[in-house]
């Protein structure tokens, strides 16, 4: 299996912001703290585009390289997951990732910065699979039930699409193919990497600018 | 002569006293996806633990669900 990926058509998402409420509602994600997002690029004017933005589980994440307590890792998917348990709250992550996926939440009577909390691809993290402190850690994990992430699932105009990254790739593909255009895959490159950012490996669906 | 051997007995006892391990990084190992959560909540076409099972279902699952040209074109 290729690894797990997202991908945001910008053309489709009409900014719905169903994404995000499906990921807190599914994680039972606390006030203040965002996995998904949708950002609008010109907002108001005719032609803005909207884009969900979340963890991309990025091929060489910054985040991972950062971290001074070493609580990422990988999983064999490609799933980015951390250590609640080792995690100590610097922010470090939060500077270093380009999409702004590091949550902290806000605890306590002066506001002190508790535990990172990310998108998890609906993959929870380092408890048994489907137990209580997963749930209450990082929330369901989906893929061990044999499901894709619910932001993705729940998208009315497939605008997000996620899953195993040679299929998903598939699909952008031939939406393009049909459409005739919007083959702009916003943060694609970034994430994956590409020519231009320096890293080769991942290369961007076909026809795709990043 | 007596005072020194006394002094390196002491140090020896109480070199480990209150030392915990100070590793870096999660020593915890996360259990793949395709082991399952060992409840019957879970989609179907796959077999809790089998991970040809489980990667086919996936697959699978992302074009039925997210390739809507596939179903209506």
């Amino acid at each position: 299996m290729a690894r797990m990926k997202f991908v945001c058509d910008a053309e489709r998402c009409i900014e719905c912001n169903g994404c995000v409420t499906a990921c807190k509602n599914e994680h039972e994600v606390p006030w203040g703290v965002n996995r998904r997002r949708v950002v609008t690029l010109n907002d108001g004017v005719p032609g803005e585009k909207s884009i969900s933005v979340a963890c991309m589980h990025c091929s060489d994440a910054p985040c991972m390289a950062v971290c001074p307590v070493n609580c990422f890792y990988r999983t064999d998917e490609g799933v980015v997951l951390h250590d609640k348990d080792v995690c100590i709250g610097c922010g470090y992550c939060s500077y270093a990732c380009p999409f702004g996926a590091p949550q902290f939440p806000s605890q306590g009577t002066f506001g002190v910065r508790g535990k990172m909390d990310k998108c998890t691809f609906c993959a929870g993290g380092p408890e048994a699979n489907g137990s209580q402190a997963e749930f209450e850690k990082y929330g369901r994990n989906r893929l061990a039930e044999g499901k894709l992430p619910v932001c993705a699932e729940m998208c009315s105009t497939k605008a997000l699409i996620a899953g195993d990254g040679d299929v998903v790739a598939d699909i952008f593909r031939n939406r393009v193919l049909k459409r005739g255009k919007g083959a702009e895959v916003w943060g694609w490159g970034t994430a994956y990497g590409s020519k231009q950012a320096g890293q080769p490996g991942v290369v961007a669906p076909e026809g795709a600018k990043s | 002569m007596k005072h020194v051997l006394w002094m390196i007995a002491l140090a020896a006892l109480v070199s480990a006293c209150g030392e915990k391990p100070q590793t870096l990084g999660t020593g915890k190992q996360d259990a793949a996806p395709y082991e399952g959560t060992g409840k019957a909540f879970a989609a179907g076409g796959w077999k809790q633990g089998d991970k040809a099972g489980w990667e086919s279902q996936l697959k699978a699952r992302t074009q039925q669900g997210q390739n809507d040209y596939g179903r209506m074109n």
